[in-house]
């Protein structure tokens, strides 16, 4: 029952806020930083009670619940939770949280409709988070999308139109396919046992022709990849972080594409074991490409966010090559890749926001020597690039070095080649500061520095950051009874008792 | 064969209907009242409404060897009479806007809806023919009921020319059928055609049956009339021509080209799958082009019913039930869609078409444009949308009939449409301009009006998050399941 209230909260404040519009803005921003904190809070509970969770019918998920929905095709609205839906629940909230503070100031029209879709999206995504009905979450998959396509669409910058537009047909197109790849799966169960179903459980480990799962893999695969997003399909991700309006930008870039890794660990693997492992050089291959090519690229823009947005690229290269890997240090170097690039990412979409609400321009070329004027916001920004470059001692560090320690055990050449890609996250994160708040300043500016709220926001982010730097424990335990369910070889386990 | 009583209540809905076409018919000749006509019409169709269970407890009844009265063709002549309910609520208010006399039209539609009604209950190819005409020289006269409107003569002339030959092939497939076997009743044929198989005569008229047909449907490449006929008629008449004209064909398809397991053969079947590739490609690309937002409707429906045909084709129960409820979908979607035309069109001095008249309409009417993107979004198949839903069906029922060639075009074709569909969602929440600041505010319908506009977004949300009912009801009365 909790699981459906975290996805109910959101989607009745996300209306309650639409219709509380007309008393006054504030009260819309304090309706969903409501909700999210009682949300936050409620995830909060299930975390601290999860080691209390010792006889659960199913090993590894703490919380489940199934109402029947469409008995024709034995669709249920089937939700569960364990430890690696518990890390992403609690990061969707957390940035959901910063998302609503950052566009304080920055919405000022139409407030009420921006924190609808805000709270529906998020609501969303929640709910992919927890979906274990292949139905289910395709439905919920697509909520997401349609809300972040009206963020991107309305309150976005120059080119959000063409953003918007493109970004919803990339995810769309291919999210089709895995709609065929989802009935296909059911219908192979089906053929076989004469009933329909869409359960997760049921449909784990049911034996598929390996021609035919190949084919059903790859419709998955295709989804995700496009979300993720992997070198080729990635074109779209620049230009809806770089027109999305700031809220848009952390959910994109903190959230949205995670649920393309989750997808990847939750479904496409456990799924088709064989056929992904038959795939998995081709896509490690790929995720380098992505580390380096993300990182070239971002090295070589002048549009701040479109350069944060080329990082996400070559940070969730990281992402994709640890999934591919499959060994528990590489998956857990990817669960904690992806809270670590959510948070330092996240933060540096925000201070882009607040560059732009300020200075009215993204082009760093316009910009040289802030920090004098701003020297708190730079402080902070300083911060979240370095978090991004994998500074020792912040989270992003841990989640890169499990990676690439997983994957060395796979795949040596490839995580060699990988770990360049750290050089290059260090110069382009230097680049960035450099060139924005570094130097002589160009002109005169007058902008006010970062004020409480900015800081409030930014301090729970870095907070966090050093924590996870400095005791990444508690995330790994949460997730790691994920993967024992898996059954993910836990041949590497003395090598990480050896760290 | 003798009449009983048990006949008289199975034909009740076919002759409430008329009665109430003729009671219209008077009542507009002698009492010139808007309200008054109106209200027959409502309460004539409300009574044919009512008349489908009553008729139900004696179904399936064979009334003469022309009429087959069973659950589907009551379930389906329920859903034709429910939209034609929903262009007479869109209708009486743009007709009072434009001032136009509006009892004729109303007696018109009743007709139509005859028609519709017998075509979905006909067993013989002589019903079949009278229900097409009969739904055909209705719409001559319905597409040109403005009369100082040009393109709606000219959408009239042009149907008229083009429908006349597509009845003319109709009959001479049918000659041609008839000169094999000897025979025009659909379960003799198909009983006759199992046991001998078919001949070169039967090939050729089954040949034109389906060109005939396919015209109806306005399927590529016998779709050229659609845009312009769509384009010029006026909107409630445009989503009447969308949804019952093309759903009554439709549903005679279902019943007996598969409920009944008639004609199926290799052939025909070719022949259809090519059809419905090439709407479904045709049908998108060419939408991608148009700035008229009734074009683009146009061009989206000839899509649509290529992706009813890949349902269609799948054959089996599969196929009548996601047909069923794709068909359903597609209903509740055009009539929301083209009623938002029609509550424009009704402060325009032409017909509100173009997609800049629709720019920055969220900001100004947002429950008008919420509907509308509603409408779209169900179209496009994006899910807490009853075309979402019907979308997951046609893929079930593609992949469980191995369809893999039409899988990949709905899916192609799924992914070209979200472009227009798209493109129009987008404009309603641009900036508002001033050039359609009068247009958009001052659009109004009676409570009629914005009545059939709540109904079709209530059941395209409420049957797009809970199916289940819909999807019984189906299996309950087309398939005798359950």
């Amino acid at each position: 029952m909790i699981l459906a209230w975290l996805i109910v909260i959101p989607l009745a404040a996300g209306a309650l806020a639409w219709l509380a519009e007309r008393q006054s803005p504030r009260l819309v921003r304090w309706i969903a930083l409501l909700a999210l904190g009682v949300d936050l809070a409620l995830v909060a509970a299930i975390w601290l009670n999860a080691p209390a969770v010792t006889e659960t019918p199913r090993p590894g998920w703490l919380v489940e619940a199934e109402w029947a929905w469409i008995p024709r095709f034995g669709i249920g609205f089937h939700v569960a939770m364990d430890g690696l839906s518990l890390v992403m629940v609690a990061l969707t909230l957390f940035l959901g949280l910063v998302s609503v503070a950052c566009s304080w100031t920055e919405i000022t029209e139409r407030v009420g409709f921006f924190h609808a879709n805000l709270l529906w999206s998020l609501a969303g995504i929640v709910g992919v988070f927890v979906a274990v009905d292949l139905f289910l979450f395709f439905f919920l998959w697509e909520v997401m999308l349609v809300p972040m396509y009206f963020l991107i669409a309305i309150w976005g910058h120059e080119n959000r139109v063409y953003s918007a537009i493109k970004f919803f047909i990339f995810t769309q197109a291919s999210s089709l396919l895995m709609l065929a790849s989802i009935v296909g799966l059911a219908f192979v169960n089906a053929s076989a046992t004469g009933e329909w179903t869409f359960n997760y459980f049921d449909l784990l480990g049911i034996d598929v022709a390996p021609s035919v799962s190949m084919w059903l893999m790859l419709g998955f695969f295709v989804a995700f990849a496009v979300k993720l997003p992997m070198v080729p399909l990635h074109t779209w991700l620049p230009d809806a972080h770089t027109d999305a309006p700031t809220a848009g930008s952390v959910i994109l870039a903190g959230i949205l594409l995670k649920t393309g890794a989750y997808g990847l660990i939750r479904f496409v693997v456990p799924l088709f074991p064989d056929a992904a492992m038959r795939i998995a050089p081709i896509a490690m291959a790929l995720a380098v490409a992505g580390i380096l090519y993300g990182a070239v690229l971002a090295f070589a823009q002048t549009d701040f966010k479109r350069l944060v947005a080329y990082t996400s690229v070559s940070h969730l290269g990281f992402v994709l090559l640890g999934v591919f890997a499959w060994n528990e240090l590489a998956l857990q170097g990817a669960v904690m890749e992806m809270i670590a690039h959510g948070l330092s990412t996240g933060g540096l979409f925000a201070v882009a926001g607040a560059l732009q609400e300020r200075l009215h321009t993204r082009d760093m070329s316009r910009m040289g020597g802030l920090w004098a004027q701003m020297p708190r916001m730079g402080a902070v920004g300083l911060f979240f690039a370095i978090a991004s470059l994998g500074l020792p001692g912040l989270a992003n560090f841990v989640a890169e070095f499990l990676v690439l320690l997983g994957a060395w055990s796979v795949a040596p050449v490839f995580a060699a080649i990988a770990a360049t890609g750290l050089v290059a996250a260090a110069i382009y994160s230097l680049v960035l500061i450099q060139r924005s708040f570094h130097g002589r300043p160009r002109r005169e500016i007058r902008a006010a520095d970062f004020d409480r709220r900015e800081m409030a926001y930014s301090a729970a982010m870095i907070v966090v950051l050093i924590w996870l730097g400095l005791r990444p424990q508690p995330v790994l335990d949460a997730a790691r009874p994920t993967f024992e369910a898996l059954g993910v070889a836990a041949a590497v386990a003395d090598q990480e008792a050896a760290q | 064969m003798t009449f009983t009583a048990e006949h008289f209540v199975a034909l009740l809905p076919i002759t409430v209907l008329a009665i109430a076409a003729i009671v219209v018919m008077l009542l507009v000749a002698f009492v010139p009242s808007r309200t008054l006509a109106t209200a027959a019409t409502v309460a004539g169709l409300a009574a044919t409404l009512v008349s489908l269970p009553i008729a139900a407890r004696v179904a399936p009844l064979e009334v003469t060897p022309l009429l087959d009265v069973d659950g589907p063709a009551l379930l389906y002549t329920g859903w034709l009479l429910l939209c034609t309910l929903a262009v007479v609520g869109l209708a009486a208010g743009y007709l009072a806007a434009r001032r136009e006399p509006p009892g004729e039209l109303y007696v018109l539609l009743l007709t139509a809806a005859l028609g519709a009604a017998v075509l979905a209950a006909s067993s013989h190819f002589a019903s079949l023919f009278l229900g097409f005409e009969l739904l055909s020289v209705s719409l001559f006269a319905l597409l040109a009921y403005s009369r100082e409107h040009k393109p709606g003569l000219e959408a009239g002339a042009k149907y008229l020319v083009l429908s006349g030959v597509s009845s003319a092939f109709l009959l001479f497939g049918i000659a041609l059928v008839y000169a094999e076997v000897g025979t025009l009743e659909f379960a003799r044929i198909s009983e006759l055609l199992a046991a001998e198989g078919g001949g070169f005569y039967v090939a050729a008229g089954l040949a034109f049956v389906v060109a005939g047909i396919a015209f109806k449907l306005s399927l590529v490449p016998f779709h050229l009339w659609t845009p312009d006929v769509y384009q010029g008629a006026p909107a409630p008449i445009t989503a009447f021509l969308a949804t019952v004209s093309k759903g009554a064909v439709f549903v005679v398809l279902l019943r007996y080209f598969l409920g009944a397991g008639a004609f199926e053969s290799e052939p025909v079947l070719m022949a259809l799958s090519l059809l419905a590739g090439a709407s479904m490609l045709l049908g998108n690309v060419l939408a991608l082009l148009q700035q008229n937002v009734k074009r683009i409707l146009a061009y989206s429906s000839i899509a649509h019913i290529g992706y009813l045909l890949v349902a269609f084709i799948a054959g089996g129960d599969v196929a009548v039930e996601s047909a069923s409820y794709y068909l359903a979908a597609y209903f509740a979607s055009t009539i929301g869609a083209f009623g938002i035309v029609a509550v424009l069109s009704s402060a325009a001095d032409d017909e509100a078409e173009m997609l800049a008249d629709y720019r920055g309409l969220f900001w100004r009417r947002p429950w008008l444009a919420g509907v509308f993107s509603l409408m779209l979004l169900s179209l496009a198949g994006i899910p807490l949308t009853m075309g979402f839903v019907a979308k997951f069906y046609v893929v079930a029922a593609s992949i469980e009939a191995s369809l893999w060639v039409l899988l990949a075009l709905v899916i192609v074709g799924s992914a070209i449409g979200l472009f227009y569909y798209l493109r129009v969602l987008v404009t309603l929440y641009l900036d508002p301009d001033d050039a359609t600041l009068e247009l958009q505010r001052q659009a109004r319908l009676p409570a009629a009006g914005y009545a059939v506009l709540a109904a079709s977004s209530a059941v395209v949300l409420w049957l797009g998050i809970v199916p289940a009912p819909l999807i019984d009801l189906v299996r309950r009365a087309a398939l005798g399941l359950v």
